[in-house]
């Protein structure tokens, strides 16, 4: 009973999140568009799927993951479990918080993978590609890029080295694969980077780097703590970048092998051919000279 | 009937599969690492229940309403051929959508805390109130601005690296004048404000237009909304960082 309680107070907020959406698109389609919505049946019962699949999702979060992770993210970060017993640090070696790294890297990939608006946008690129990108490769590719950002960004807190530094480093990245990959992935790579970190991302592990920032002496939480997200949203462009390229030498290397093995086959046949001429020919010249006797 | 209960359960096993990575990680570090008990396990479990029953129906829901909704939208504006109507409409989608996201509040609570204890602002509720709604406006007008820019570039065919590299540029020269204790809320504020519904919608609405106009690739000019609305609000950020202080 009282978790259906917080269902309805779940779905309550979820609805006033979307009012704003809401009324944009009914004043719109109403007051400019002037036509009514096709198929208005089934998308106002999408729309209620959606609201309900939402709530439902954010509670069973809030019940489950979001303490648990939390606790974890604080747990890990603490003086005594970085240094057995000694309640204050007072010098840090980056090599200390491997189990933090590990961590980072495994959460930031498994929520990926449960991200719905990466779902939604895996799906959406599969049906206008026509299949030739596949959600679940493109999800698996974000999901690396965001596990290597989030472990990445832990390391940074850990030693201190400014922000913009790693994120600049990045972005050179970015450029010059921009110029070296597909045409067709650069905008879907630009869009993972934006829709990686949202529902289930974002708590745990703004959680991660507050409690790494505010544990280890002569970091300030202001300037620290922030900026896991970032990185977060930079390494999928590049992850997505580099799945492209790779399926593109791939690509390249069975074209290649067709055609090695085509060329194989010609000699082969070209070879045969010249061998049956080469045993026929004595045969002809007999029968060509039995033919002039 | 039956065929509608198998696809169902088809979708259910699929969310399995999405959650059970998360499951793995927490398993493993609370028993293996922190060598702990888990807590509550009857309320671990409804939870976890609740979750997948929650992503089944919101995947359920989007094909069979955001998407088609976007797409709808776009094909009538195009139709319509009024721009203007149409850049309005991209920017209250951005700033309507933005400035009510959840996390995006919390991370503006949460930044000015931070930064009313950092001694940037005075330490009263007031003006860590004012601070946090500056921030939430900002990017929220950033996001509007944004989805301007990205429907303008899928209707003049712009490519888009050059827009997105020549942002990173104005990222890099604003960071290097922008006040420190800025910059990581900055580069945070490009990540929060995309949210679970505005995605499908957005990217709908990209393809969509793409789709609807000649000569337009779906696949080449239909996405990337969404970059320009994680790039736009670090700018903006920067430059409220610079008028503040």
């Amino acid at each position: 009973m009282a978790l259906l309680l917080e269902f309805f107070q779940t779905l309550k907020n979820t609805v006033i999140d979307v009012l704003p959406i809401l009324s944009i698109i009914l004043a719109f389609q109403l007051l400019v568009i002037r036509r009514p919505i096709p198929h208005i049946k089934q998308v106002g019962f999408g729309f209620i799927y959606v609201l309900i699949g939402l709530a439902l999702f954010l509670l069973g979060l809030e019940k489950a993951l979001f303490p648990l992770g939390k606790m974890m993210a604080e747990q890990l970060t603490a003086p005594e479990f970085i240094h057995e017993g000694a309640a204050v640090l007072t010098t840090v070696h980056w090599s200390d918080y491997a189990w933090v790294y590990v961590f980072a890297a495994a959460i930031g990939f498994s929520t990926t993978i449960a991200e719905p608006s990466l779902i939604a946008v895996a799906l959406k690129a599969e049906e206008v590609s026509g299949g030739a990108i596949n959600a679940t490769s493109l999800r698996i590719s974000v999901a690396i890029g965001v596990s290597v950002g989030i472990a990445l960004g832990s390391y940074r807190i850990v030693v201190g080295h400014p922000l913009h530094y790693y994120i600049i480093a990045g972005y050179v990245v970015v450029v010059i694969q921009t110029f070296y990959c597909p045409k067709l992935i650069v905008p879907l790579a630009y869009d993972s980077g934006g829709v990686t970190t949202s529902t289930v991302t974002v708590p745990l592990v703004a959680a991660l780097g507050l409690g790494l920032a505010s544990t280890i002496p002569g970091r300030s939480p202001l300037i620290d703590g922030f900026g896991l997200i970032a990185f977060a949203s930079l390494c999928p462009i590049i992850a997505v970048m580099a799945y492209a390229q790779l399926t593109q030498a791939k690509a390249h290397q069975v074209e290649r092998n067709v055609k090695k093995r085509q060329r194989i086959k010609m000699n082969k046949r070209t070879l045969r051919q010249k061998k049956q001429e080469a045993e026929q020919a004595p045969i002809k010249i007999y029968q060509q000279d039995k033919q002039d006797r | 009937m039956n065929q509608q209960l198998l696809v169902f359960f088809k979708a259910l096993l699929g969310s399995c599969k999405d959650l059970l990575p998360i499951v793995l990680v927490i398993a493993f570090f609370q028993f293996a690492v922190l060598q702990q008990p888990m807590p509550n396990i009857a309320d671990i479990l409804v939870g976890l229940a609740l979750v997948v029953l929650g992503l089944t129906f919101f995947i359920y829901g989007l094909e069979m309403g955001l998407f088609p909704i976007g797409e709808s939208m776009a094909q009538a504006f195009a139709r319509k051929g009024s721009i203007n109507w149409l850049l309005t409409f991209a920017f209250c989608l951005g700033f309507g959508t933005t400035v009510a996201e959840p996390s995006l509040i919390a991370v503006a609570k949460e930044a000015a805390i931070v930064a009313a204890t950092g001694g940037i602002i005075n330490n009263t509720i007031d003006a860590q109130l004012s601070y946090a709604n500056g921030l939430r406006y900002t990017v929220a007008f950033a996001v509007g601005f944004a989805i301007v820019i990205g429907v303008l570039r899928i209707i003049r065919g712009w490519p888009i690296h050059y827009l997105i590299l020549g942002g990173y540029v104005v990222v890099v020269l604003m960071t290097i004048i922008a006040p420190n204790w800025i910059i990581g809320i900055a580069y945070d504020s490009g990540g929060v404000t995309t949210s679970t519904i505005t995605v499908p919608l957005v990217t709908a609405l990209g393809v969509g237009l793409a789709s609807a106009i000649k000569g337009r690739n779906p696949m080449i000019d239909g996405f990337g909304l969404i970059a320009f609305a994680s790039l736009t609000p670090m700018v903006f950020v920067m430059i409220y960082g610079m008028a503040i202080s």
